[in-house]
């Protein structure tokens, strides 16, 4: 397939994913805030979690939650706010139009028009509903292409973006959250802390599944849960299984064979997390673990540009 | 009832004979429409233009930051053609074509039509949609103009004439298919009573067209649509036509010449392409030949065609024929080439360059409509009737600065059809485009795009000035309505 057209496929799946993301922060920072006195507040985190402070302190100043809210969804002029990224991803959409499947860009095309609006409404009170919504749009279109798209080329491509996106963005929010909730070893285990901790697990739908799996709530296991567990399909090692699977299947190549460099980085990636204990993990420090977790995630991405790409993609 | 107050007044009416008499093939439509309240047709309405909106179908709007899309308005109320009046259209468009296609291979080869004295010399050499780098060409299996669309239109009497020819990258297929998708879901029960000629093969045609012209002793060819991208207002008909015929929609970013033959760059490597649907102008094609500053063009893509690796559809050089001067010539071309008379009439068209011409329109300039030969979607153009005095002399300056650059022709009465604006009926003036292919035999599409002057009175029709677009039904030869 051209090069042009995998290249849109992937960014308008990184898209989207990265746009429910951010509605994943925001929603549960919302809902934590319900439930925290009013000193407690915090803001910042949500800003940390993007690796964008700079741009919003030069922008916004002060992390009031008016200031976090529209920085993070509806300001067009940085690029990864929810409202940046669905406008991306149906740029991308429509640059391919002719590959994926009209339903895929009707519901990106309903998704756009929904944010857009809510963009021109009113604030913070109807918030929330929207960004279940945004969740839902994206969980929409993922199915919409799961099951109106050939699985082909351009399909493994998306969904290739989709997985490393996820990865990176929930390595992200557990690198935060565990900076801002174990800034020492005297505060764990008070009630706030618990409640901390499962909207962290909420934040990415997983407060659930892990309580079917691990019962009870300690930061060990959900930083296991998050990394390492093979099924749960917001975990950083069942993204890197996927994304694996669906390059082998773009490439023709077996696992634990590498014939290019994708293939060896994710694949290193990939079978380092198939080995590694959590306990392994907290001895180089989870903060080290996730920051090199991340530069290994970005230089999977400049290495399919490389390989795959390299025609300027539309941003 | 809707139409009650509905007159169409001194005007020809596709749908009405007179005030309360619909035409024959109208009869249905009519009474279905009289059925449904004001309310329901405006939701009809509204229902149809959201449906092409989701769809996609939007041109971008230049002129604004914010990216802000429009669909083509679009009218629920169609323009019908009857079967005697097609037959009699498909016949004289299949002529044209015939005739514009010779006239091409001729005067890039031959020259014998410029030699006899039919056409002067200096009418083709001043042309600027004449390319000296296409002399000697000869395109495969001698087509040239592959896809046209030629705009008619039909006067206070009722008689049809050909406005003019776009024979580079005539656009506007995809509202046809796209209004007619919507249309079938406004008014089932009409298209279940009456027998409306179907559309929808068009890509197939499109396709085989193409197909018809790749380098010989390929098992399985590959198609490709050329789009100067996504900010282009036609991208949408670019991704659809490629969507259509499931052929790879391709930049000039994604194709480069190696090896001797065109390829387009994919995650595998180069692949090779053996047509190519362009629609993008002739002097963008290719650095190389045309305009060295080009950015969209694919250096050395002529020197592939020129070897017979690569079909282009249209041929490079068509544009001439798009040329107004030149298609005050296409009678004498029809009689030139085939022997035949032109079963279509042209508008009778004044050429500035001509002395007695020039003087009469001069004259006349508040009569006439005057035309810049090489423009096109409205612009360069003077309604005479409608035009201050102050754009009149500006005009004449521009005629007598450039004569060769104008021509003008009376100004028709452009037939109408009832248009819902604001909750009532308006007779609206229309003219048609209907599209044909050049492939194996020429197809006609049936109908074609009608479009609409929205703004009362004007007789402009193209989106650019604020135009819409109708539906356009054909009766099927022998149907009982």
């Amino acid at each position: 397939m051209l090069s042009r057209v995998a290249d849109s496929i992937y960014w308008l799946n990184r898209y989207v994913e990265r746009a429910e993301n951010v509605a994943r922060f925001v929603d549960v920072n919302i809902n934590l805030l319900l439930d925290s006195p009013i000193a407690a507040q915090q803001w910042e985190p949500l800003v940390y979690t993007t690796g964008d402070q700079h741009f919003f302190q030069q922008h916004y100043g002060e992390p009031t939650a008016d200031n976090v809210i529209q920085f993070l969804t509806f300001d067009r002029t940085y690029p990864n706010s929810i409202i940046s990224c669905v406008t991306a991803a149906r740029e991308n959409a429509r640059s391919v139009r002719e590959i994926i499947s009209s339903e895929m860009w009707e519901q990106i095309n309903d998704f756009y028009f929904m944010v857009k609006d809510a963009s021109q409404g009113p604030h913070l009170s109807a918030l929330s509903d929207f960004f279940a919504k945004v969740k839902l749009a994206s969980h929409l279109f993922a199915g919409v292409m799961d099951s109106t798209m050939s699985h082909n080329e351009g399909w493994h491509f998306g969904h290739i973006g989709r997985m490393l996106e996820r990865a990176d963005k929930t390595a992200r929010i557990l690198d935060v959250k565990y900076f801002i909730l174990l800034p020492s070893v005297k505060d764990v285990g008070t009630p706030l802390d618990e409640l901390q901790w499962i909207a962290l697990l909420k934040s990415t739908s997983g407060y659930e599944m892990y309580r079917k799996c691990q019962h009870r709530i300690t930061p060990q296991g959900i930083a296991s849960f998050l990394i390492l567990d093979r099924e749960f399909p917001r975990s950083i090692q069942s993204c890197l299984i996927h994304a694996e699977r669906s390059l082998h299947r773009i490439t023709g190549g077996t696992p634990g064979i590498w014939r290019n460099p994708v293939e060896r980085a994710l694949g290193k990636l990939r079978a380092e997390l198939d080995y590694i204990t959590i306990e392994e993990i907290n001895q180089q420090g989870l903060h080290e673990f996730l920051d090199q977790l991340e530069i290994s995630l970005n230089d999977i991405g400049t290495k399919m540009f490389e390989l795959f790409f390299a025609l300027e993609p539309l941003r | 009832m809707n139409f009650d107050n509905y007159d169409p007044g001194d005007f020809y009416d596709e749908l009405f004979l007179a005030k309360s008499q619909p035409r024959p093939d109208a009869v249905l439509l009519v009474e279905r429409i009289n059925s449904l309240t004001m309310e329901e047709l405006m939701q009809r309405q509204k229902a149809a233009q959201q449906a092409l909106f989701k769809l996609g179908a939007t041109f971008n709007v230049y002129s604004d930051n914010q990216g802000t899309e429009r669909i083509l308005p679009f009218d629920i109320i169609p323009r019908i053609v009857s079967a005697a009046d097609w037959r009699w259209l498909e016949q004289g468009l299949k002529q044209r074509i015939h005739a514009l296609n010779l006239f091409l291979t001729d005067i890039y080869n031959e020259q014998k039509i410029l030699k006899d004295g039919v056409i002067p010399e200096n009418v083709i050499s001043s042309s600027k949609g004449f390319l000296h780098p296409c002399l000697g060409l000869q395109p495969p299996k001698g087509i040239w103009c592959h896809i046209s669309g030629i705009d008619l239109v039909r006067d206070r009497d009722g008689q049809w004439y050909v406005l003019e020819d776009n024979m580079r990258c005539p656009s506007g297929i995809s509202y046809v298919l796209e209004n007619r998708r919507v249309m079938k879901s406004t008014f089932p029960m009409v298209f279940n009573q009456m027998s409306i000629l179907p559309v929808d093969d068009y890509p197939g045609q499109l396709l085989e067209t193409l197909l018809n012209v790749a380098p010989s002793g390929l098992p399985d060819p590959t198609v490709a649509v050329l789009t100067p991208g996504m900010y282009n207002s036609a991208y949408f008909e670019h991704s659809f036509l490629a969507q259509q015929m499931g052929v790879e929609l391709v930049e000039g970013r994604d194709l480069v010449v190696a090896d001797g033959y065109l390829q387009m760059r994919t995650t595998k490597g180069l692949k090779r392409v053996d047509v190519l649907y362009r629609r993008i102008d002739d002097d963008f094609l290719d650095p190389l030949a045309f305009r060295p500053d080009s950015m969209l063009g694919i250096p050395g893509l002529m020197e592939v065609y020129k070897n017979g690796r690569l079909a282009l559809a249209n041929a490079p050089g068509t544009g001439v024929a798009d040329d107004k001067v030149i298609y005050a010539y296409v009678p004498k071309m029809v009689k030139y080439y085939l022997g035949e008379d032109q079963i279509i009439p042209n508008v009778p068209t004044y050429l500035c360059w001509e002395e007695h011409d020039q003087k009469y329109v001069l004259e006349n300039l508040d009569k006439l409509v005057v035309k810049a030969a090489n423009e096109s979607g409205g612009y360069g153009m003077l309604v005479g009737p409608h035009a201050t005095p102050e754009q009149r002399e500006d005009f004449a300056h521009r005629i007598t600065a450039n004569p060769r650059n104008y021509i003008a022709q009376p100004t028709l009465c452009l037939s109408r059809v009832p248009t819902l604006i604001d909750g009532a009926f308006e007779g609206c003036h229309v003219d048609l485009r209907p599209y044909i292919l050049y492939g194996k035999d020429i197809y006609v599409s049936p109908g074609g795009f009608t479009r609409v002057a929205l703004r009362r009175g004007s007789l402009v029709v193209n989106s650019s000035q604020g135009g819409g677009g109708k539906d356009t039904w054909v009766i099927a030869e022998g149907a009982q309505q």
